[in-house]
């Protein structure tokens, strides 16, 4: 006998702003703020990972919270008193984007610039940034132990560009570390594993198992965590040398919609075409069913379709 | 999940180091069903469900070699199934694990506040000048020095701790070292050498509440701990059964004594109510908060009562299981209590039918490995499970949602002692002892500059003044500067405050905290900035790095200490001390976790209860 499952959508009700607002029971704070057209800064969350709020841009008060939560995280409940716009949430979004500003690579960040001219961070305030790490040097950093300096630099987390394959870079430099690689590479997709956070403190850093580089580690290049990167520090190779070239040019390319041909799943692929050659591919991360996940394949295979004789 | 592993071969001292963990592998390929290509491990449940194996593993592997291999920690991969990344990011979080070739002897050299009060800045610089510099191997040696955060065995400053790897791998603490004392240690002829230092034990603990035994009965004898009224609270908690003990544990209003004061009563009931099994209780021995050593000191000298005490909680919460999370630097700690739950285990104080009474309880106990945040009650299910010591975010609460997923009462060592008077007493006469919110009676951690450091008891709403008298007042006569109460998460006092009260109440109201009983004594003749700069280090060091103000603000807190402590502020001091305030407010507020929250709070004090950097100031 099959039993027929009887749904009640069950709604909660909140105030954020002074507004109410109804929610289906579930829903997070920020998916309040958005249903309601506040939306929030946000860097570590993504729609198809699961949250883990380490980056608090997206922080807000609570009404009998000693201290600020996370929007992206923390689920709407009923008869919530939510802030967005107070003193104490305003104070401490500048402070993690000057945090971020001051000690990460943001340029290639979407949003940011906006972000830091809304709350009026100044990253410059702590001073001239420390000079970059030598190669290697923070992949071998000791939990526990650090290198003080004299506080008239910013320590960053600059380092040069690991470029260890002929797909993608990473560009640890521009590491907010959020931890979405990790999650997509991991339990929340591709079940892979090749990357982890390691180290402690400061010195964390994603990692493969001691450091070694991507074609020595499980890496399967599906691009999956190019594809949830929010700061570009993940980045297709042909991306990187263009952008190293100074020919990169976004106004100059177009998005193409396409099916993969390379198997029967039939992933849905976007070509970003610039002078006529394919620059980067991207998958929808609205998708339904692959969530903007693709394999090597639909990911980098595209080669044979630009495979032009007059090239040769 | 494939595996993918390397095809570099384990030494077979490393191979020996993880099968004396797991035990040997049971056909000669060691994980999973072997994959077609080779070397690729797919996920056995079996394996899989020992991940939690993953720390003692990587202990044995740092014992064995003095540093972990990617060959040995692969190894250790494959007989778990756990991502070779993964193990290296667990590995890799701890500061008593080293990732690269290390020398086999290494001497812990504590550098913290309690030390820098009574020697350490001396020792240090002659050992630089003796041995050499920090981490470096004087030529043909075989062993290093290294600095290290507080060692919790600050009444007997300064500390070392000597960690020895080989076949036979062994630590031992020395304390009130000399740089002799450390050359011994790196030529291998040293060993252990501590004191207990209880100086209201001295005349047989009359009167004393959680110290009586100490001294006075033999920490390695059941039949001594017995004698001495051992296991009749037990016996009282069987008689009254479960729903009794919480009874008494609620009516005496037993606050948790390690730093957040939350109600024990309050927790058990909702861990015994919760109809998700199994329930664990885990007793929190992480101790790491620098000035603090009470929990070191109990269990050195009463081990058998942290046992009775947690088989207690155990059974009034219906947890089959408990675990003692013990930290890494405490190898006479963990050798006596790992004796005494071999003793009980023996004598059926723990084990499928405890007293007879038909209880199933046992123990496990886990060695941390360098990481204060793992005394984070989340931090710490995380490092038991065998993944990094990152707090999880709270709610879901450990009673819903602890240890492996379920419902766990987590507390503090000193927390579970008070529950053998408690019920010896009842709940309701415990919570005459103390103060209206602060019952009954409180460890105090005394040292720096006192005349005689140790630990003391006293009842809470005993003033500041009258604990340091118990420890005969500010050392050689000298003029009292300030107390660091709650340690490097709490907060200063100045002079002023003696009269002070000391209960949970009271000292929030004066805006400070009791924290872990911390009473760190800096008199006249201390400089505080170095201090302040040794608390920020801490915090810098100790941050696990998941979320950005605490990750990114303990860096900019330090940096703009260091400017100040220079007197090369960016624009006026001034600005300096409002940018410190800044960062504070934002650490307190989003922050994930206690430590990012409290990361600010002793510089905080210091500057705006001392005045350190005004000119009249401290
Ligand atoms: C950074 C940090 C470190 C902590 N370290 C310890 C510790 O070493 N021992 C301890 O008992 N509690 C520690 N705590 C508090 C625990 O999270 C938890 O509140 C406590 O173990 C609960 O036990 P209790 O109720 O008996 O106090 C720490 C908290 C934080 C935020
Ligand atoms: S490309 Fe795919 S397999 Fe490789 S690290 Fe990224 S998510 Fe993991
Ligand atoms: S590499 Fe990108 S996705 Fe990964 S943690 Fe860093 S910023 Fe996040
Ligand atoms: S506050 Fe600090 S220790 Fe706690 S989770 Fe954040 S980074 Fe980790
Ligand atoms: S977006 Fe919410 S914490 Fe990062
Ligand atoms: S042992 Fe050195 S400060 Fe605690």
């Amino acid at each position: 006998m099959s039993v027929v499952p009887v749904t009640i959508s069950h709604t909660v009700e909140l105030e954020i702003d002074g507004e109410n607002v109804r929610v289906r029971e579930g829903a997070t704070i920020l998916d309040a703020c958005r249903a309601q057209g506040r939306d929030q800064p946000t860097l570590c969350y993504g729609d198809t990972l699961t949250p883990i709020n380490a980056c608090r841009v997206c922080v807000v008060e609570v009404e009998g919270s000693r201290v600020l939560v996370p929007s992206c995280a923390r689920k709407a409940e009923d008869g919530m008193v939510v802030r967005t716009d107070t003193e104490r949430v305003r104070h401490s979004r500048k402070m993690v984007l000057e945090f971020l500003g001051s000690s990460v690579d943001l340029t290639t960040a979407p949003n940011v610039d906006g972000w830091m001219e809304e709350y009026e961070a100044k990253p410059e305030r702590y001073g001239p940034p420390a000079p970059p790490a030598p190669e290697g040097a923070r992949d071998r950093a000791q939990a526990g132990h650090h290198h003080a300096g004299d506080g008239q630099t910013a320590a960053t987390v600059a380092q040069p560009v690991k470029v260890d394959n002929e797909s993608y870079i990473r560009d640890y430099a521009k590491c907010i570390l959020c931890y979405k690689c990790v999650e997509g590479c991991g339990t929340d997709w591709q079940n892979t594993f090749a990357i982890a956070v390691a180290g402690r403190g400061f010195d964390a850093r994603i990692s493969t198992e001691y450091a070694a580089p991507l074609p020595d580690s499980a890496c399967v290049y599906c691009g999956n965590c190019i594809a949830v990167c929010p700061t570009g520090a993940l980045m297709f190779k042909s991306e990187h040398d263009m952008r190293e070239d100074g020919t990169w040019d976004e106004s100059e390319q177009t998005v193409t919609e396409t099916i993969c041909s390379y198997c029967g799943v039939g992933c849905s692929l976007e070509l970003h075409v610039q002078d006529n050659s394919i620059v980067k591919v991207t998958s929808p991360l609205d998708h339904g069913i692959t969530r903007g996940n693709l394999c090597v394949k639909g990911r980098f295979g595209y080669q044979y379709v630009q495979n032009r004789p007059d090239e040769e | 999940m494939d595996l993918r592993l390397t095809n570099q071969e384990p030494t077979e001292a490393e191979r020996a180091a993880v099968d004396s963990v797991l035990g040997p592998p049971d056909s000669a390929w060691v994980g999973g069903e072997r994959g077609d290509d080779g070397h690729a491990a797919h996920g056995g449940h079996a394996a899989r469900a020992q991940r939690h194996l993953l720390l003692p593993v990587l202990h044995a592997l740092q014992g064995r070699a003095g540093w972990i291999s990617q060959a040995g920690l692969g190894y250790a991969c494959r007989r778990l199934t756990v991502p070779p990344a993964e193990a290296y990011g667990v590995a890799s979080f701890y500061a008593l694990f080293a990732l690269e070739p290390r020398a086999p002897v290494v001497a812990h050299v504590c550098t913290d506040i309690a030390c820098m009060c009574s020697g350490s800045v001396e020792l240090v610089a002659e050992l630089e000048r003796t041995i050499g510099p920090s981490g470096e191997r004087p030529s043909n040696g075989s062993a290093i020095w290294l600095e290290s955060p507080c060692l919790g065995l600050c009444e007997q400053a300064p500390a070392v701790l000597v960690t020895r790897a080989g076949e036979t791998p062994g630590e031992h603490s020395i304390s009130k070292a000399t740089a002799v004392d450390v050359s011994a240690a790196l030529a291998g002829t040293s060993e252990q050498r501590t004191e207990t230092l209880a100086p209201q034990t001295e005349g047989g603990g009359d009167g004393l509440r959680l110290l009586h035994r100490v001294g006075t009965i033999d920490p390695g004898s059941l039949d001594s701990y017995r004698g001495a009224g051992g296991y009749e609270a037990l016996r009282t908690a069987f008689d009254i059964g479960p729903a009794g003990v919480i009874r008494e544990v609620t009516d005496s209003k037993l606050l948790g004594r390690g730093g957040a004061a939350f109600p024990t009563g309050r927790k058990w009931d909702a861990v015994g109510r919760n109809p998700s099994m199994p329930h664990y209780i885990v007793c929190n021995a992480d101790e790491s908060e620098p000035g603090t050593f009470k929990d070191r000191v109990v269990i050195e000298s009463d081990p058998f009562a942290l046992i009775e005490a947690l088989t207690i909680a155990g059974f009034a919460t219906a947890a089959e299981h408990g675990y003692v999370y013990l930290r890494g630097e405490y190898p006479l700690a963990w050798s006596r209590l790992e004796h005494a739950i071999e003793q009980c285990r023996s004598r059926g104080l723990l084990g499928d039918d405890v007293m007879g009474r038909g209880f199933r309880f046992d123990i496990e106990l886990r060695k941390g490995a360098g990481a204060y945040i793992c005394g984070e009650e989340t931090a710490l299910f995380n490092s038991i499970e065998g993944y990094r010591g990152e707090p999880r975010s709270k709610p879901p609460f450990p009673v819903d949602k602890g240890l492996f997923g379920k419902p766990t009462v987590v507390n503090n060592v000193e927390s579970l002692l008070n529950v053998l008077g408690i019920l010896h007493d009842g709940g309701a006469e415990f919570a005459r002892i103390g103060t209206e919110q602060s019952t009954g009676t409180r460890l105090f951690c005394l040292a720096g500059c006192v005349q005689r450091p140790g630990l003391y008891e006293a009842p809470f709403g005993v003033t500041l003044r009258e604990v340091l008298d118990m420890a005969g007042g500010v050392r050689d006569g000298n003029d009292l500067k300030a107390v660091l109460l709650g340690g490097a998460a709490g907060g200063f006092v100045g002079p002023d405050m003696l009269d002070l009260e000391l209960s949970f109440e009271a000292t929030r109201a004066a805006g400070t905290t009791l924290g872990s009983g911390v009473v760190l004594v800096f008199d006249q003749t201390v400089d505080l900035v170095p201090i302040l700069l040794r608390i920020a280090a801490f915090f810098r060091d100790e941050s696990c790095g998941q979320c950005v103000p605490c990750r990114v603000g303990t860096v900019r807190q330090q940096e703009a200490l260091l400017r100040l402590a220079a007197d090369r502020p960016r624009g006026s001091v001034a600005d300096e001390t409002a940018l410190l305030a800044e960062i504070a407010q934002a650490m307190r507020d989003a922050s994930i976790c206690g430590l990012g929250q409290t990361a600010a709070n002793a510089i905080d004090s210091a500057i705006n209860s001392l005045r350190v950097f005004e000119p009249q100031g401290a």
